[in-house]
């Protein structure tokens, strides 16, 4: 089932250094497999297909928001570009240099202009390790600073993202969720890095905390003008801090589109289905709205669907969907800021509940016996309560 | 009367670092079929609450009562206790996974649940309602799947086991704790459609625990809001979101961006949750509040607003409408001078 990876021709354009200044980051085509323990009587060697096939540009200076359910293929993105994990194939290239090959060695200056802030605070501090020395970790790795000239520094930086320089010799457990993000910043900040990538920042954090970090966040760009890539499952949180957003699905980008225009005009289906249903915190506007229910789970990423890897769940497939990978291109009269990999996008106003699948059942996600996709959509709840004790009505059964 | 009361419930744990008060003085009532939303944030005492009621918090301080249909369950002896749990209140949790027992299958789990109260059913009988209760959560090809042991079900899928488990003696309470955080959205859209089409079929009452104000406005009819341990509001769904009366639910729906519109910058509440190990007299929300007046320091009363007794709130702000508005205009010029100058995180 799975090819080689390396078998796969990814056709690389010749960009080279045209980017010009306005362009920090730039992935080419990047694929990343990882091999897993094959099953069946040879055992042949199958592939994760965890990244496979993405492109993307980020603008210097700009938040890009990733977003995707998990095993979309996300997170593996961010770690193949913060160069923690070799990619199969493709290239990445950053502030006008390609860091797909750069030996460990030539990396380690570059470390320094491209950061990550993790989602579990706690996981990713020393519990035996004081703050203060956490923060100061960079200093000592890349030897910039050491004794009193240090802990000057870290202590700026504490008071950079609001945390009271004096707590410099605590240990992270006698600090809040929010303010352990805050410590992960702040390491994250120690040399003014260009890019720093976000990967479910605010997950783990309570809303009011969330809030907190996320403005903090804006306040560090807008002063030191840094670029995020910003990674989240949050839609809500992930418009409100992009200026664009991609959306993943099973390791290949579905839509990328200015953060607005996502929300206002999705052309991919899965971009509908995953907008209608974020729970809207709002009365009137959740009773209004029709929420589009996908069916069943999203497949293994194992053996990924064939086409387009959205079909099976898909309300528009068609039989081209089965048969072809649609190119993320712009679609009905969209500008280049907005492509979509799609061959049936949706125009404004369209519904997806009036659509129904033209391709066969066996292509399509198993559904409960029956309709799948108008109201009950995906929930497959039936009324024959046939077996079961009788619906119990007022107060006393 | 109604299906569950709970009386000024309290709770409190012994600690190394010493009484973490956990709860502290809850009050509240469901009705049969209603589905009742509790919201707050983590340490707000949301959780305890109800496993307090489901005798679950073992070796903790328990005050006050918990009525059920009548019977009060704070002071039930074990076996009674074992016959309402699972039977007449159903429970899901966060983690599907740590739920469910690795090594039996997921139909034998159903199975054992319905033979451990009905002793009357055979097992045939019982594997084929638990079949059919597969069904209904919409697992695909239930006949089959019943076989399956829990780690051949995905995320989404486990959580709907959990979901026909603890429907499969029809409970008049149904009790879910955070029954979608661990989720992706279009799992819990599937989810939560499934709790409220079972709510639909067999009539249960729903307590839904979140800390998701989406999940609350999407399908609950009443609200709770609890923080440091207390009620601070209690309103119906739409009340809440457009005429809510408590600061911290004022503060709680500004730190969420929002759906639509204008992308404005966010207002978080500023400081952190109080320590229940010594909480201070008064209004919990007291330190952390732009309102807030010298007589926070004793509690307030959970007491209507503008004379309507299904919306309540414990805060000395006016209940009536005219007055409030007044306070909130002033404070609002006073945060607008303090925001004009230097900004603090």
């Amino acid at each position: 089932m799975a090819s080689a990876p390396m078998s796969e021709a990814n056709p690389v354009p010749a960009t080279a250094a045209a980017d010009g200044d306005d362009v920090l980051l730039r992935v080419e085509n990047v694929v990343k497999y990882f091999p897993v323990k094959g099953t069946g009587p040879f055992r042949e060697k199958e592939y994760v297909h965890a990244v496979d096939g993405v492109s993307l540009t980020v603008p210097r200076g700009q938040t890009f928001g990733v977003v995707g359910e998990t095993g979309c293929g996300k997170s593996t993105l961010a770690r193949c570009i913060a160069r923690l994990h070799d990619v199969t194939s493709g290239r990445i290239v950053f502030d006008g240099q390609d860091i797909t090959k750069l030996s460990q060695r030539r990396m380690r200056p570059l470390r320094q202009e491209i950061q990550m802030i993790f989602q579990d605070p706690i996981g990713s501090l020393n519990p035996r390790r004081r703050v203060g020395s956490i923060i100061g970790d960079p200093f000592a790795i890349h030897n910039l600073a050491s004794g009193a000239e240090r802990k000057r520094r870290v202590q700026e930086l504490m008071e950079r993202v609001g945390l009271n320089p004096e707590h410099y010799n605590r240990f992270p457990a006698e600090f809040s969720g929010g303010q352990r993000q805050r410590i992960g910043v702040a390491r994250a900040l120690a040399f003014r890095p260009k890019l720093i990538i976000c990967d479910e920042p605010v997950s783990a954090l309570d809303v009011s905390i969330q809030a907190q970090v996320i403005n903090l966040l804006a306040d560090l760009q807008a002063d030191l003008g840094l670029t995020y890539v910003f990674i989240a499952h949050d839609l809500s949180v992930v418009r409100h801090v992009s200026n664009s957003i991609a959306v993943m699905y099973l390791g290949k980008v579905t839509e990328i589109a200015p953060a607005e225009q996502l929300f206002t005009a999705p052309r991919h289906p899965y971009t509908g289905a995953l907008l209608s249903a974020v729970p809207v915190p709002d009365p009137d506007l959740s009773d209004q709205r029709q929420q589009i229910i996908l069916a069943g789970d999203v497949p293994s990423p194992i053996a990924p669907p064939s086409g387009c890897r959205f079909h099976p769940r898909c309300p528009k497939a068609a039989p081209v969907c089965v048969a072809e990978d649609p190119p993320l291109e712009p679609r009905l009269g969209d500008g280049p800021e907005h492509p979509a990999a799609c061959h049936l996008p949706m125009a404004e106003g369209e519904k997806l509940s009036d659509f129904r699948p033209s391709i066969s059942a066996e292509e399509r996600v198993l559904a409960v016996e029956g309709s799948l996709l108008p109201d009950d959509a995906g929930t497959g709840v039936t009324d024959s309560a046939g077996a079961l004790p009788a619906r119990r009505e007022g107060g006393q059964p | 009367m109604a299906l569950l009361e709970v009386e000024d419930l309290k709770v409190s744990f012994n600690t190394a670092d010493g009484v973490v008060q956990a709860v502290r003085g809850v009050s509240y009532h469901i009705d049969a079929g209603q589905t009742l939303g509790i919201v707050g944030e983590s340490g707000s005492g949301k959780s305890v609450s109800t496993q307090t009621i489901m005798g679950l918090t073992r070796g903790a301080r328990i005050s006050g009562r918990a009525l059920f249909e009548g019977r009060d369950l704070l002071t039930a002896s074990p076996d009674q206790m074992r016959a309402v749990r699972g039977s007449q209140i159903g429970m899901i949790f966060q983690d599907p996974l740590s739920s469910l027992h690795p090594y039996y299958k997921v139909g034998w789990q159903i199975v054992e649940m319905i033979r451990l109260h009905d002793h009357e059913i055979s097992k045939d009988k019982a594997m084929e309602r638990a079949v059919e209760l597969l069904r209904l959560v919409g697992i695909p090809q239930p006949d089959r799947r019943v076989n399956d042991y829990p780690h051949q079900f995905s995320g989404g899928m486990r959580q709907r086991a959990m979901i026909a488990m603890a429907m499969a003696l029809n409970p008049a309470l149904l009790i879910a704790d955070e029954p979608t955080t661990a989720l992706d959205v279009t799992v819990q859209a599937q989810v939560l459609r499934v709790i409220s089409r079972m709510q639909e079929i067999f009539g249960t009452a729903v307590i839904l625990i979140t800390h998701d104000l989406g999940v609350i406005a999407e399908v609950v009819d009443e609200v709770l809001v609890m923080y440091g341990g207390k009620v601070m509001e209690r309103a119906d769904r739409r009340t809440l979101f457009y005429a809510s009366h408590h600061p911290y639910t004022e503060g709680l729906l500004q730190s969420m961006p929002a759906y639509g519109g204008e992308r404005e910058r966010l207002r978080p509440i500023a400081g952190q949750p109080p320590s229940l190990l010594s909480p201070p007299p008064g209004c919990p929300f007291a330190p952390r509040c732009i309102y807030v007046m010298d007589r926070c320091k004793t509690m307030p009363a959970l007491d209507p607003v503008d004379g309507d007794p299904g919306h309540l709130s414990a805060c000395w702000l006016p209940h009536t409408q005219a007055d409030r508005e007044a306070v909130r205009r002033r404070v609002a010029h006073v945060e607008l001078a303090r925001s004009a100058g230097p900004a603090g995180a």
